[in-house]
């Protein structure tokens, strides 16, 4: 590390696996033994045999940082591709998240009117309550939460980041 | 995951379709073993691999070596693969067998050692509930292997023990896990040869590219201060890449060193050879490494104890990194011409290249380096005085200089394997290695109590060689129990202790960096080392002064059987050259004289 800027950035990396027991537990553990950080995590399998899966891991940490954690992760057996979706162009960063907005009276109608501008579903309603369901890139979804703080958020539970390429390249 | 049927159900000696007989995993797994080519396993015994003990008791092809703890299985099965170039096999219960091999493997994970272990586990019905011996073996042992299996069902046992050889082997080599519930060892299971398909998600790049191979040779041909530094992934490449290093080094009239890990993959009594970087390097090594213009870095994989402080490390030169991992590219030190592959193939190429390439190197220049570098040498770094009066104390570095010499009057083929301390930096220091394969130390882990299993893996490899632990006292008690082994199969293993009473490489780090507080680093209530070696049926030396130490040698050699050799040494002796954590290449300290001036920096200070 002696001559690379040390300016953190942050990445998506996404991980094509071979779908066996384990396979999760080597790349988290790869990142959390090795002090790599993860922001957020997707997995799930992504081919009809369901023989591959697909994690999508946003990190962050100096561009060298991030060449360890490519180089790393391929070397684990049952990593068939790595690759690092900010370098690879252009790509789409969506994560869902539901959102339980506890409330009544004046707070509750403008939680719903916030909801409706955001394009947020209420997926449950009751008298006392709404869950949101929000698709969005991450910092609209923090966005969106932060507004709901002081109208009553009670609960929050997001997906994490699943990313893509754009275009027809493929990873 | 697999179109093999799960033949978990089948009653026992029921009979395939085909009409062969049925085998039972136990039986399928040695199959494999001969498939693969194993001659020895390393092994202890527990109920949980017990189909498997049964099932070598009723064949031949395979010999068990029975150790006496299961992490000197993994140490000497490193050894035997180290000394062989062949996988090194281990077999352990489940539970406690299991976690006590763990320092084994990342010991081997740490050097790139080729090694397969074979754990029993609790049968899979019981996985998770935790059963008696039961541990969570591959959970333990992920970040300790290059790859672990538990094997669920009978019919991927075949497949998964072929596919643990070829990882375990191939690209960089480390330690496979392969884990067996105990029903799947004694219930039947089909038998499946080594597949030729490739891996699906496993495919090790050995080939170079050969412009960048051009590109580094091209370097190399305009290098004015060149320098060869050379590491343990030579020595894993096999003796052809040995070989072909030392034609590269003489075709280019370069300089050469290495690391700990490589010494013997190019004659360390050759002129060419600058001795050890690092650490503990030799001054001409260090200042060559600081001064060079050209680094060509062949299997190395700049390890802090070979750099010591990044930002001074060899700042002007131009870096070639030659490696089999791409992990390794730019890890530590960014590099400006990467070559993935296996250093053997890559070398050939260099070696093709340099031929190929018509640019006349600069010989006046590298004339001038060679001079520069004969200065370096005249300081002699590694140069000690020995009192030759009888009844002097000996040194240790002359107690090692002797062995080599007295070693190498025998004629005998002689592998060297060492514990860890400062005995272990005097060995690299001072006893040479013409050869690959003949040296055999734990690098990247250090692991104390290495040096006694690994004699008795290279023993067991090498039958008629000599093999010598060259061991401090401290470390050899950690693992003591194998003179157990070595009676047992009369393994005529010397063990040449460096007595001097103290965990030295502590002491010297408390002497030069704690005050001289010797906190907890007196070796207190040592053993009588004479009568421990007769306990377990072997000889038992003692050298006491300098006038000893030749008679005990020139005995301990011509042992036919096991020798314990208690050596006492100097006790205040510290390991010099050395470069203090946290220091650059050319701020190396030579001797007691300049202890006063060890400024270490508060970040040193955190290095370990
Ligand atoms: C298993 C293990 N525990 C602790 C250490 C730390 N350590 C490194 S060298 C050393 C002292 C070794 O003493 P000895 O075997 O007598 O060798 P000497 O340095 O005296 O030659 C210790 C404790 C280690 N390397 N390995
Ligand atoms: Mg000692």
């Amino acid at each position: 590390m002696t001559t690379q800027e040390e300016t953190t950035i942050s990445a998506v990396i996404s991980i094509l696996v071979e779908n066996e027991s384990g396979v999760l537990a080597r790349v988290i553990g790869l990142f959390s033994g090795r002090g790599y950080n993860i922001e957020s995590l997707t997995v799930a399998p992504v081919e009809e045999s369901r023989h591959q899966s697909r994690i999508n891991i946003v990190t962050s940490g100096t561009p060298q940082v991030i060449e360890q954690i490519k180089a790393q992760v391929g070397r684990l057996v049952p990593v068939y591709r790595v690759s690092d979706l900010t370098t690879l162009g252009p790509h789409v960063a969506r994560e869902m998240a539901l959102v339980k907005v506890v409330s009544s009276g004046e707070s509750r109608t403008e939680a719903l009117r916030i909801a409706e501008a955001f394009r947020a579903r209420a997926v449950d309603t009751t008298a006392t309550s709404f869950v949101f369901e929000l698709t969005g890139a991450t910092d609209k979804l923090d966005s969106f939460i932060d507004l709901m703080r002081p109208l009553g958020l009670a609960e929050v539970s997001r997906t994490g980041v699943a990313a893509i390429v754009r275009g027809p390249r493929t990873i | 995951m697999n179109a093999t049927p799960n033949l978990n159900d089948l009653k026992p000696n029921a009979r395939a379709a085909a009409g062969d007989v049925v085998l039972s995993g136990a039986e399928v797994l040695l199959r494999v073993l001969v498939d693969q080519g194993v001659e020895v396993v390393f092994g202890y015994p527990g109920g949980a691999v017990l189909p498997i003990y049964d099932a070598l008791f009723r064949q031949n092809a395979i010999r068990h070596v029975l150790v006496r703890h299961e992490q000197a299985a993994v140490h000497a099965a490193e050894a035997y693969a180290r000394s062989t170039g062949k996988v090194g096999v281990v077999l352990v219960t489940s539970g406690p067998g299991a976690t006590n091999a763990v320092t084994g493997l990342v010991d081997a994970l740490m050097d790139s050692i080729p090694v397969v272990c074979f754990s029993g586990q609790v049968g899979v019905p019981l996985i998770g509930t935790d059963a008696f011996q039961e541990a969570d073996t591959t959970g333990i042992t992920r970040p300790a292997t290059k790859h672990n299996y538990l094997v669920r069902r009978a019919g991927d046992l075949a497949r998964v023990v072929h596919e643990a050889f070829h990882i375990a082997r191939s690209g960089r080599p480390g330690p496979v896990l392969v884990d067996l519930p105990k029903n799947l060892t004694v219930g039947p299971a089909p038998y499946q040869p080594a597949s030729r398909a490739p891996h699906p998600s496993y495919r090790p790049r050995t080939e170079p590219d050969r412009e960048a191979v051009a590109r580094a040779v091209a370097a190399m041909k305009g290098a004015k201060r060149p320098l060869f530094y050379t590491g343990g992934g030579i020595i894993n490449s096999g003796p052809r890449a040995s070989e072909a290093l030392g034609r590269l080094v003489r075709m280019t009239g370069f300089p050469c060193t290495s690391t700990l890990m490589g010494l013997g993959a190019f004659p360390t009594t050759d002129r060419q050879f600058l001795g050890m970087l690092g650490m503990h390097g030799t001054y001409e090594a260090n200042l060559a490494t600081h001064g060079c213009d050209v680094l060509v870095a062949l299997g190395a994989r700049f390890d802090d104890r070979v750099t010591g402080r990044l930002d001074a490390f060899s700042p002007d030169s131009f870096k070639i990194h030659a490696d089999i991992d791409p992990s390794q590219i730019n890890k530590i030190v960014q590099v400006d011409v990467p070559v993935l592959g296996d250093a053997g193939r890559i070398i050939e190429m260099m070696i093709e290249e340099w031929a190929r390439q018509s640019e006349i190197p600069d010989s006046a220049a590298l004339a001038q380096w060679w001079q520069q570098i004969d200065a370096w040498r005249g300081i002699r770094s590694l140069h000690f005085e020995q009192d030759m009066t009888p009844s002097a104390i000996i040194r240790p570095q002359h107690a090692v200089r002797r062995l080599y010499e007295l070693a190498m009057e025998t004629g005998r083929d002689t592998y060297v394997s060492t514990e860890v301390g400062q005995h272990q930096m005097w060995a690299a220091q001072h006893f040479q290695f013409d050869r690959p394969n003949r040296w055999l130390t734990s690098g990247g882990l250090g692991t104390m109590g290495y040096g006694l299993p690994a004699a008795v893996g290279a023993q067991i490899a090498h039958p008629d060689a000599l093999v010598i632990d060259i061991a401090g006292e401290a470390s050899t008690l950690m693992n003591i129990q194998e003179l157990g082994t070595i009676a047992q199969y009369r393994l005529p293993v010397k063990l040449f202790i460096l007595n001097n009473q103290y965990m030295g490489m502590v002491r010297q780090w408390q002497e030069l960096l704690h005050g001289s507080r010797y906190s907890e680093s007196y070796s207190a209530a040592l053993p009588d080392f004479v009568r421990l070696a007769e306990s377990f049926h072997a000889r038992g030396m003692r050298a006491t002064c300098v006038g000893e130490l030749d008679d005990v040698i020139r005995a301990m050699l011509a042992e036919p059987g096991a020798v314990v050799a208690d050596i006492s040494v100097a006790q205040d002796e510290n390991c010099y050259p050395m470069i203090p954590s946290g220091a650059a290449h050319n701020q190396m300290l030579l001797g007691p004289e300049q202890d006063g001036e060890v400024k270490v920096s508060a970040e040193g200070r955190m290095l370990v």
